[in-house]
């Protein structure tokens, strides 16, 4: 749905007599498959906004090629805005107008007649729970009510792909659970989505694949399961009743184990996956006649990707 | 046709966000009022029972110069709102976006104008109606061409604390020497320099001033009518096609 080959951006700033060069995007590579969550991760001016601001045409790349819905981002950049929706983080409307006229506005500039966009209004303000507020003038509206807002206007005209620029940032966590339903609907009516975030757990929770951006370059690109497992596998934690010595010693030789550590309270285990090989931890301590007290699972976090991937934590950028 | 359409789109818009905040149409006309008020009797003693036929036309440009090259504001406020960026992802016409903010201001200014020159008449101002229709052509016209250059600057520093030492810089000298107050002539007893009649006539506005005086004159064949409409109407087109491109242009 969406493909970009080497796409490259950069910026010259001046400062006093020195023109610098900032090279924001250093040929990016991406393939978003329809009907997916596309997660964009990235530390602050890693070249996330400027790599979605080509892709939306707000933007000209210097170089490279993507294909959006079947259009050519640099041959027909109109034909691209037609089919793709763009939610900007800082907000979209203006204070003085209500919500209902701004989504008329918005619906008749992609060139839908009055009567049709009166009607798409009136099911986009329903559909996210607006019809309360419809009437009422925007700038009455809590953050979540106008990011709902937003987010109407980006997909009144049907888009096939939406660009969602950190759709929860600075919104509380009822309205950013509520954001997620919205967003894994709008996927559930057939629409590829394509998000920027910082927070790992949105990541994780809502995106079916991710990209890690960082220094302009894509540093790692799958499932959040996968990239998880390519860190460091799963890891489990058994507590053992002062057997440790014998489990270690069974363990260490098993081929499911990558990886051993002995610990005051039993052995930890990095694994390929978790889930198939507590049965075999289980069934290997039970026929030694070792007894455990606890068995847990643990996943690497996005964070601990973030971190083999970039060198540092998202939180610290 | 497309651009017409999206035109009117945007022009609609604009208007109801004027129509939402209406004063701002009345603190606009305030400045000119204060100059027809206390300003304009020390004209009389000189100019006599002609002084309001003379200075409301200068007033009527001052209005022009001043109420249109400001509303680069508005658009820095768009684009900090993310309203113009929200516009650009969609197939929207570039030109549209300038022409429907443009038509607000030409707008917005008639009405203006229409206030002022109703509020002169008990001073003592007397015109034929057709003459005012052609005197507010050229103010229309002028609304056009300041807002246009407006927008274009407001588009290139982006920022409210230097756009509004950079249109002050502009704005003033073309102010000055339109002879908007008193006439910049080398006739008569109140004769300026000649240095200065000819800086004023290199003067797009002065020109503009001039005409609109032959009009409230009841002069509609001075050579000054024609001229004017002809010099603003070129510049406007200019003005017009640049500002286009501007917002056609990448946003960063």
């Amino acid at each position: 749905m969406i493909e970009t080959k080497g796409l490259r951006k950069s910026f010259r700033s001046r400062s006093r007599r020195e023109v610098k060069t900032v090279e924001a995007v250093r040929g990016v590579d991406l393939a978003v498959r329809e009907g997916e969550i596309f997660g964009f991760l990235g530390p602050n001016g890693a070249g996330k906004t400027t790599t979605l601001r080509m892709l939306a045409t707000l933007i000209e790349p210097d170089g490279g090629e993507a294909t959006i819905a079947g259009a050519s981002l640099r041959k027909q950049p109109g034909e691209v805005r037609k089919r793709i929706g763009y939610v900007a983080q800082g907000g979209s409307t203006w204070d003085e107008v209500t919500a209902r006229e701004e989504l008329v506005l918005h619906a008749r500039m992609y060139g839908i007649g009055r009567v049709e966009a009166e009607r798409r209004a009136a099911a986009a303000l329903d559909a996210f729970q607006l019809s309360e507020y419809a009437d009422r003038r925007c700038k009455t509206y809590s953050g979540g009510q106008r990011r709902r807002v937003d987010i109407a206007l980006g997909i009144i005209h049907q888009p096939r792909v939406v660009f969602l620029d950190e759709p929860t940032t600075g919104l509380d966590p009822q309205s950013r659970a509520h954001m997620w339903e919205e967003i894994r609907r709008l996927r559930r009516e057939g629409m590829t989505i394509f998000i920027t975030t910082h927070y790992l757990d949105e990541a994780d929770a809502l995106c079916d694949r991710v990209a890690i951006i960082d220094f302009g370059e894509i540093v790692a690109e799958g499932t959040p399961d996968e990239l998880k497992r390519e860190v460091s596998g799963d890891v489990v934690t058994v507590g053992l009743n002062g057997a440790t010595p014998q489990a270690a010693e069974l363990l260490d030789t098993a081929e499911y184990v990558r990886k051993l550590e002995t610990t005051d309270e039993g052995v930890r285990l990095f694994v390929d996956e978790g889930a198939t090989a507590i049965p075999l931890i289980l069934r290997g301590l039970d026929s030694a006649g070792i007894d455990l007290t606890s068995i847990e699972l643990h996943r690497p976090s996005l964070d601990d990707v973030f971190l083999t991937k970039t060198g540092r934590s998202l939180r610290e950028s | 046709m497309k651009l017409l359409r999206d035109t009117w789109l945007i022009f609609q818009r604009q208007i109801l966000l004027v129509l939402r905040n209406p004063a701002w149409i009345l603190i606009g006309i305030f400045q000119p009022f204060l100059f027809l008020v206390l300003f304009g009797p020390l004209l009389k003693p000189i100019f006599g029972e002609n002084a309001y036929n003379l200075f409301v036309p200068g007033l009527l440009i001052q209005l022009g110069l001043f109420g249109s090259m400001f509303v680069g504001f508005g658009l820095i406020a768009e684009l900090r709102a993310g309203v113009i960026e929200r516009s650009r992802v969609t197939p929207v016409s570039r030109v549209a976006l300038l022409l429907g903010r443009s038509l607000r201001d030409v707008v917005t200014l008639l009405v203006q104008a229409t206030i002022l020159v109703v509020m002169s008449i008990p001073f003592g101002l007397a015109a034929r109606l057709g003459d005012i229709l052609l005197a507010f052509l050229l103010v229309g016209l002028i609304a056009l061409l300041l807002s246009a250059i407006s927008y274009a600057l407001a588009l290139i520093v982006r920022n409210e604390d230097a756009f509004a030492p950079l249109t002050n810089t502009l704005i003033m000298p073309v102010w000055l020497l339109a002879g908007i107050f008193l006439p910049i002539t080398s006739q008569g007893p109140y004769a300026a320099p000649g240095w200065l009649e000819a800086l004023s006539d290199w003067n797009p506005f002065s020109w503009a001033v001039k005409g609109t005086r032959a009009l409230f004159a009841g002069d509609p064949g001075n050579p000054a009518v024609w001229k004017s409409l002809v010099i603003i109407g070129a510049l406007t087109v200019v003005a017009t096609l640049w500002a286009g491109r501007l917002f056609a242009r990448s946003v960063r």
